[in-house]
């Protein structure tokens, strides 16, 4: 079965970490890994092939570098064209002088559009603005009570008229200036490319409100197709950005790629979560950054900075390898934890992640027994949990409203928590010690390289521990 | 409670922050600077509670999780519009006025008068555009280039006739009748499932038509409790079809709406169930799991789930083999509806779904009126394919 892209790109560095130099026919075979893998990951053909031809040179030029790894020098290699494709900045909305402004959503059917605008909507809230969102999708049945449905959850009024799309629009305009709204929203009804007569209907609905952003809703499993579609709608509708959606899933969303460098126009915005607030800014140099499996290394050290102390952070990292991490540490970074967000999607965003785990829908709530455990013991209880004996036990269970069995359960893996981290803490000292002053971190931070971190070991303990499916638990509906 | 996976996590978790901070801090100071570059980007949303429910419905002011209804709520919908009149809809029509021919890419490979290199990567590539995907492409051209070399081929359009009729074979094997009721005890059931966006409520409300034309009864039960307003959307198919139509509270669990559609269709002595469900991504486990209940809770009264049919959009990439086989494992997936063939993507990866794990497709979808529903024909589909 197909690798994903990052496990196969991944796959391909590991095999040339041993070697000192690449010859050229190392290049090549690594680069028909690379073309295969942009093509499982539903890179546009024709794109496949300047982008390996690029990485090509450059990476037969790395084999000139005898100072750098090549395994480094080939994942630069990439990922610098990816990035660079993916394009430089990041889309930065211009707000029109004269009120409102005005945006356009687009795409297929099924693609998202709906949803995105609402999710944009409440973006704009976010940003401090007043949006007024219009259903001109009067050709799916109900969408616009869908719309309208959204538009309550996010506390954003929704216009429509049942007469006409073109007409709905138009009007929405007015109702917008007339409410003083500062940001008109125009979600429009999904249309094929190939559909003359319903492209011409959203050129027509364009024509009425001028737009100041008109943003095609691409499907982040979408295939080769994406590409033909982005071509007519921007041929048609002149796209200012494309919105990706439905980015939580394991596609590899090669479409973004694709579409960009064959539009020229930006990926704007991703959604990556059915709930409306799971939508943000897209950031190209991380996308690049996950497709070749680094994850979302930088959103996540971003969001860790802005909610940890990284003294603290650094001093727990460096506890838990020598083994001196205690359950007040612990709860400590659990708490900075849940500052940085749904324990989900951070975990969504982390390299290297089983995907078991990455899988797992994990509920915050989750943790509160714990914490309630932990908070439930003395302070020497915490420091050194094998005093808690028979009695202490009960006490813990009692106070903290768990059983004696849940007790039990926490202190024993923690030990075996402990014991693992320790031993990963020493192995790591003596593989690439001299890389990281810090000792121990040395085989993990090999991460500076465009390496990873390696949590196959966690995977180990996490496939002895039997955990190959959900987590147990509750099949409720999202929330 | 479960605390061995949680561990691992948080574990895992903090081991990673740690260092990522440590790195990060580690560059800075070799760069002898401490600034990180602003960005705007919007904060983490904080708390995960869906506003949607309790609002809902507190709106619909009705207690109880099952309402049943007579007539369904009209939604004032302005009709799709009509069907080009005279053509009866065929599959090799709509893809060839869909451009979704690779003919063009064909068209080079013709014009030259033997058989080399670069006829090759042609066919790759034509292949490739199609979204049959590395590995069936692999299999097929290594097929045919073992016949040129064997010289059993030689000019490019017997090999393009071979390349065609390798791709029909591939598709020849499978069972593609739909197992419509027979007229015993109970309804059928018939389960509809997918990822978000590939029209799943659309198919089910072509289906109904199409067995309401043969002189089925049918209801429908809007298992889709999750999106907003999908219960509207398939009450206005249900009153466009005639069909009978059961739905739920909006966030309420799917499971019981469609066993109080099941149990209604068979006090009624309707036949068949049409159970729509809502659309998720095969990599959400919770998700996944709520399905094999719906599965299962389906077949606990009167009804028996005789298909649960795989929506997927033509427009989906590689991505479709991990659908197939995930829900494939979780509600034993017995059908593929090809959604959106009129397009111009051209919906390839049914070769690696069906050749790869032995799900036939058994309809395909190709506009957007109550009759674009059509039986998958192979021959048609791979013709369509190669018409000039």
């Amino acid at each position: 079965m197909f690798d994903t892209l990052s496990n196969r790109l991944d796959g391909i560095v590991k095999r040339l970490r041993g070697k000192g130099r690449l010859t050229e026919a190392d290049v090549d075979e690594v680069m028909k890994e690379i073309r295969t893998a942009l093509l499982d990951a539903d890179v546009n053909v024709t794109v496949v092939r300047s982008v390996t031809n690029r990485i090509r040179e450059h990476a037969i030029g790395a084999t000139k570098s005898a100072a750098l790894d090549p395994g480094q020098q080939v994942v630069k290699a990439v990922n610098d064209e990816l990035t660079r494709i993916l394009g430089g900045e990041t889309l930065k909305i211009n707000y029109a002088s004269r009120p409102p402004t005005v945006v356009l959503m687009a795409g297929l059917q099924g693609s998202g559009k709906t949803t995105n605008a609402a999710k944009l909507a409440s973006w704009f809230k976010q940003q401090g603005r007043q949006p007024l969102l219009v259903g001109a999708d009067l050709q799916r049945p109900a969408a616009v009570e869908q719309l309208r449905t959204l538009g309550r959850q996010i506390d954003v009024p929704v216009y429509s008229d049942p007469e006409d799309p073109v007409l709905t629009a138009y009007q929405g305009l007015q109702e917008a200036k007339r409410l003083g709204r500062d940001v008109l929203i125009v979600d429009t009804a999904g249309r094929l490319s190939i559909d003359a007569e319903m492209m011409e209907q959203v050129r027509l609905i364009s024509g009425a409100v001028s737009p100041d952003y008109t943003f095609l809703v691409i499907d982040a499993m979408t295939g080769q197709d994406a590409v033909q579609t982005a071509e007519v709608f921007h041929a048609t509708l002149q796209i200012d950005g494309v919105i990706l959606s439905k980015l939580d899933g394991d596609a590899r969303g090669g479409a973004a790629l694709s579409v960009k460098e064959v539009i020229g126009r930006p990926i704007a915005f991703a959604s990556t979560g059915e709930k409306l607030d799971a939508f943000e800014q897209f950031h190209p140099d991380r996308m690049a950054g996950r497709i070749l499996g680094m994850g979302d290394m930088l959103t996540l050290i971003e969001q860790a900075e802005k909610a940890f102390e990284a003294d603290q952070a650094e001093q727990a990292a460096a506890k838990l390898m020598e083994g001196d991490f205690t359950l007040d540490d612990f709860l400590e970074q659990m708490q900075q934890l849940k500052k940085m967000g749904p324990l989900g999607s951070v975990l969504g965003m982390m390299p290297g992640m089983p995907k078991e785990l990455k899988g797992a829908e994990i509920d915050d709530d989750d943790l509160k027994p714990i914490e309630a455990i932990i908070r439930s013991m003395t302070r020497e209880e915490r420091a050194r949990p094998q005093v808690i004996n028979g009695s202490r036990r009960t006490r813990i269970a009692n106070g903290s409203g768990t059983t004696v069995g849940d007790v039990n359960r926490l202190v024993k893996q923690f030990g075996e928590m402990q014991k693992m981290m320790k031993k990963l803490g020493m192995a790591g000292g003596g593989k690439k010690g001299k890389k990281g002053k810090t000792g121990g971190l040395g085989a993990l931070a090999g991460l500076t390289g465009g390496g990873m971190p390696d949590l196959s070991e966690l995977q180990g303990l996490a496939e002895q521990k039997g955990l190959t499916g959900p987590p147990g638990g509750g099949t409720d509906r999202r929330r | 409670m479960d605390l061995q996976w949680l561990f691992v996590v948080l574990i895992a978790v903090v081991v990673v922050f740690g260092i990522g901070v440590l790195v990060v801090n580690r560059r800075r100071a070799d760069h002898g600077g401490p600034t990180a570059p602003p960005r705007d980007r919007p904060a983490v949303p904080p708390d995960r509670s869906d506003p949607s429910a309790p609002e809902a419905e507190a709106e619909d002011g009705r207690a109880g999780d099952t309402l049943v209804e007579e007539r369904p709520p009209t939604e004032p919908a302005v009709e799709a519009p009509p069907a080009p009149p005279v053509e009866p809809v065929t599959l090799r029509g709509r893809m060839s006025k869909a451009r979704a021919s690779l003919a063009g890419a064909f068209a080079g490979v013709r014009s030259r008068s033997g058989i080399d290199a670069e006829t090759w990567d042609e066919l790759e590539e034509a292949l490739l555009r199609a979204d049959v995907g590395v590995r069936v492409t692999d299999a097929l051209l290594d097929e045919l280039r073992g016949r040129v070399e064997r010289a059993e081929i030689t000019e490019p359009d017997a090999l393009l006739d071979a390349l065609q009729t390798e791709m029909s074979t591939r598709l020849s094997t499978a069972d593609r009748s739909l197992a419509v009721p027979d007229g015993s005890e109970g309804p059928d059931v018939w389960l509809f499932v997918g990822v978000n966006g590939v029209g799943k409520t659309t198919t089910i409300g072509k289906i109904a038509q199409q067995q309401i034309t043969e002189g089925r009864s049918v209801l429908m039960a809007a298992g889709d409790t999750f999106r907003a307003a999908a219960a509207e959307q398939l009450a206005t198919w249900a009153e466009r079809a005639g069909a009978e139509f059961v739905r739920g509270t909006e966030g309420g669990d799917p499971s019981s709406v469609i066993f109080d559609g099941v149990e209604r269709a068979a006090a009624r002595g309707v036949q068949l169930v049409l159970a729509d469900t809502a659309g998720r991504l095969h990599t959400k486990t919770n998700l996944m799991d709520e399905l094999r209940k719906v599965r299962r809770v389906a077949e606990k009264g009167a009804g028996r789930v005789t298909e649960t049919l795989l929506v997927i959009d033509a427009t989906t990439g590689q991505n479709g083999l991990a659908q197939a086989r995930e829900f494939g494992e979780a509600t034993q997936v017995t059908g593929v509806v090809l959604s959106k063939l009129d397009g111009s993507a051209k919906g390839g990866i049914v070769f690696a779904i069906e050749t790869e794990l032995g799900i036939p497709v058994k309809l395909v979808g190709v506009g957007e009126t109550i009759d674009d529903l059509l039986p998958f024909d192979p021959d048609e589909f791979v013709a369509a394919l190669f018409a000039a």
